[in-house]
């Protein structure tokens, strides 16, 4: 039995290595359904990035919406940047920011020198809300419709493949509906 | 005369060069034929060590020592042929016109030479080398069946980098028949002092810790982990740690002076690559300690030798495989990937398996009280491998992820792990505070009572120094002040209680004892740094003309011109500020090879702070977009860790390591005699 013990890393490594492999050949855990999907978006009182306003969930109703977390800390959302402000051009969708766990000061400077593509920009500096919305990494972006319902939550930076694949297919299903 | 003499010195050379001129031109292959003997005898060094160990031919033992010499000997031919095809431009080899220049300065050709994949492997297998030869030379006392199979593993090791080197990465190939005329040039950000030393002395300690393993893989063969293994592999991996600390800190330091933003830790896969076998090194140093002194532990230190390896060779996976780019990338030209990941389960899986497999027959049972030492160092243990497995969850997920949803890319920043890597260091800190005060076996009670006071007192500062900063008129938000003088409290706490110690200390003060005083002092000051440089610097991002004054934190920046400077390889723009009497010279630089532009800081060092300033855009009317920052006691940071530093190689020092060998040798000798 005690032997069975020094036996653990080993296994645990090759578990490890098992789990890396299969994962390459798992279905894309930004496509397994969120438990937030079909959720009313999480009450919140926070104040707006440029005015200082403090705005609640029921700012985020009448029109359907991208709500989109992203920090100047991360990489992957100035990456992602560019496609988020080609779709505010392109469709004239709305698109909310919630500035993620940042700088207020380094946000708003991000926003004017890379543009701005929100409608406006929910701070969430302690975490809150991403707690509430189980954000763990950025970016992440949701769907929400307009009666303050997420349809979609997607990890990860939006690109030209998921915008198409996956966002589109809904956007379009929503506004048909 | 002087001219007379120096030209024929010029003359000389020149002959010699010419009478060598067609065995330089063959340059590329010698060192690739040389990396191959290296090879070969890495091989024979394996099977000579490994199989006379096993098969108790003292001989083949004995005369393996030479083939690290010739290992050696061959892979230094190799790295200075590559040196010199870096110097005489010789632009037929790829890897050299891929990154260099003709206008390079002679010193940037060098450190050109491991600015980039190839050639930077090719380093780590010369330093490999190196460490291999070490061992050879003064292990030459170790019994016969440890030094073999320290020397076998070593050499094993390095047949496999040798391989990777020659299979997937050689930086001698040629590029013929059309030899380009004009050197792409080096990253203008690797053109830097940082770089000349940053890569060597991070390697230094990656492959150093290749020892412990090496020892530990000695030991579970040889069914050999007592005190005296543990007092063998103590000096070594005290080194490796040793020149890791100190990479780390440069790397810090580099990336504060030379990326611009004044940020000196950016918690990026680069970084996490050397910072995860420095957190599990830092754990496996202490554990060899209690393994020495008390002989338990044993276990689990010979596995902490095979977790610090693991985690440099996934370091070099991390940065070498080109997963960083794009998993994409990685996935399209999987070669050099593919082979590390091989080698790095290979490594990882056997020795895990030999642990596994050997380790339930050698390890011992030794008894210790609460609050005793043992317990102490066991609870460093433990904080640092849930710090390793923070920082080896944060690094590998964005990568997990990217590869599993097929290209989506998400970034874990620095909230995730400052959220949880600080308590771990603040809870860290308390104990470290105690160290001084544990004694083996059993601590007795009223020992705690003094450093209970010192506590207090510490308690007392931290409440001032918290009223003070509340009193300045300061906009901050309490929750950083409360971290600030938290980490001041603790880290004065800690330097009190060393210094108590040190001074109450009956007896000799060995180097090794004043080794572990520097290294936790170290720890404070750099704690102190950190807490305070990332809550009171003061930053403005302003946009100014030439003439403009921009005050910041009661201070007048005055933007006085720019001018134009023309450097070896690049064009600058040079501005000049003045701040209260003294000038700083921020730089935009464009290196004209790349066409590529780069910011070089305005910084003038102090203390207690740094005044720094970057050049942002030029925009078209004539202004500057300028970052000026006040760094406050961000020095500490890194003077922090050169006293870690400093504190390893004292340690090493100490006399007892050798004066035990010496003994053990004279033990020898009687016993031969009788």
């Amino acid at each position: 039995m005690k032997r069975a013990v020094f036996f653990a890393p080993f296994i645990g490594f090759i578990a490890l290595v098992a789990i890396l492999y299969a994962g390459f050949h798992l279905n894309d855990p930004s496509h397994l359904p969120s438990a937030l999907v079909g959720q009313r978006f999480p009450g919140f009182e926070l104040p707006e990035l440029t005015s200082g306003k403090v705005l609640g969930h029921q700012t985020l109703l009448g029109e359907i919406r991208l709500v989109n977390v992203w920090a100047t800390w991360c990489p992957t959302c100035l990456h992602e940047h560019t496609t988020l402000m080609d779709i505010r051009r392109a469709t004239g969708l709305s698109i909310v920011g919630i500035n993620y766990r940042d700088d207020g000061e380094k946000a708003r400077r991000w926003l004017s020198l890379y543009g701005d593509p929100y409608d406006f920009t929910i701070v969430d500096a302690n975490g809150d809300l991403g707690v509430e919305l189980g954000v763990y990494g950025a970016p992440e972006t949701f769907i929400v419709d307009a009666d303050g319902i997420i349809r979609f939550r997607h990890v990860g930076d939006v690109n030209d493949g998921n915008w198409n694949r996956e966002f589109l297919p809904i956007l379009d299903s929503l506004t048909d509906g | 005369m002087t001219t007379s003499t120096s030209d024929v010195l010029t003359a000389k050379y020149e002959s010699l060069d010419a009478t060598l001129g067609t065995l330089w031109g063959a340059g590329p292959e010698i060192g690739h034929l040389a990396a191959i003997i290296g090879l070969v005898a890495a091989i024979v060094l394996s099977v000579l060590g490994h199989v006379g160990a096993a098969t108790r031919r003292r001989s083949w033992v004995e005369n393996s020592g030479s083939f690290a010499v010739l290992q050696l000997i061959t892979l230094v031919v190799a790295f200075v042929l590559l040196v010199h095809a870096f110097l005489k431009d010789d632009y037929s080899v790829v890897y050299v016109v891929s990154n260099s220049n003709a206008l390079l300065p002679w010193y940037y050709k060098v450190s050109a030479v491991w600015g980039a994949h190839e050639g930077s492997f090719l380093l780590w297998t010369l330093i490999m080398a190196g460490w291999t030869f070490a061992v050879a030379m003064i292990g030459r006392r170790l019994p016969y069946q440890i030094y073999g199979r320290v020397l076998g593993t070593l050499g094993l090791l390095n047949t496999g980098f040798l391989l990777f080197l020659l299979q997937t990465s050689n930086p001698f190939l040629r590029l013929v028949p059309n030899v380009p005329t004009v050197g792409a040039d080096l990253n203008p950000l690797l053109q830097d002092f940082g770089l000349i030393v940053h890569p060597p002395l991070l390697y230094a300690g990656y492959v150093g810790f290749s020892v412990a393993f090496a020892f530990g893989v000695a030991g579970l063969i040889s069914g050999r982990l007592d005190a005296t293994w543990a007092r063998w592999t103590r000096p070594w991996t005290n080194v490796a740690w040793a020149f890791l600390t100190v990479g780390i800190t440069l790397g810090s330091w580099w990336a504060y002076y030379e990326l611009g933003w004044g940020g000196w830790w950016f918690w990026d896969p680069v970084e996490n690559a050397s910072f995860m076998p420095w957190l599990a090194g830092t754990a496996l140093i202490h554990s060899l300690a209690v393994t020495e002194k008390r002989s338990a532990f044993r276990s689990w230190t010979v596995l902490l030798t095979i977790l610090t390896f693991s985690l440099c060779l996934l370091g070099a996976f991390i940065v070498r495989s080109g997963v960083l780019t794009s998993v994409h990338a990685f996935a399209v030209d999987p070669e050099r990937g593919v082979f590390l990941l091989v080698l790095l389960g290979v490594t990882v899986g056997g020795s895990l398996a030999l642990y596994a497999i050997r380790v339930p027959a050698i390890r011992g049972r030794i008894a210790y009280m609460g609050l005793s030492r043992e317990l102490f160092l066991l609870i460093n243990n433990a904080l640092f491998v849930v710090a390793v497995a923070v920082v080896l969850v944060g690094t590998l997920y964005p990568l997990a992820y990217e590869a599993v949803t097929g290209g989506d890319k998400i970034s874990v920043g620095p909230p995730y792990f400052n959220r949880l890597f600080v308590p771990l260091m603040g809870l860290l800190a308390v104990f470290l505070a105690l160290v001084p005060v544990a004694r083996w076996k059993r601590t007795p009670i009223r020992l705690f009572r003094q450093v209970c006071w010192l506590l207090l007192a510490s308690m007392l500062v931290g409440a001032v120094f918290f009223v003070v900063a509340i009193m300045s008129d300061r906009v901050l938000n309490i929750g950083s002040i409360v971290g600030v003088v938290i980490a001041v409290t603790l880290a004065l706490w800690l330097l009190l209680s060393h210094s108590v110690d040190f001074i109450q200390r009956k007896g000799a003060r060995p180097l090794g004892y004043l080794g572990m005083l520097l290294a936790h002092i170290g720890f404070a000051v750099g704690a102190v740094g950190v807490a305070t440089t990332s809550v009171f610097s003061h930053e403005t991002e302003v946009r100014l003309s030439p003439g403009d004054t921009v005050e910041l934190n009661a201070r007048q920046y005055h933007f006085v011109s720019v001018t134009t400077v023309n450097g070896p390889n690049y064009i600058a723009q040079r501005a000049k500020f003045d701040v209260g009497g003294i000038s700083l010279y921020p730089e935009k630089r464009n290196y004209l090879a790349r066409d590529s532009v780069m910011t070089e800081a305005g910084i003038e060092p102090g203390f207690f702070q740094d005044l720094y300033i970057a050049l942002g855009e030029p925009l078209p009317d004539g202004s500057w977009g300028v970052r000026i920052q006040e760094k406050v006691l961000v020095r500490w940071v890194w003077c922090g860790g050169l006293l870690v530093c400093f504190g390893g190689l004292l340690a090493v020092m100490d006399g007892r390591y050798r004066r035990l060998a010496l003994r053990r040798d004279g033990l020898a000798t009687a016993v031969k005699a009788a």
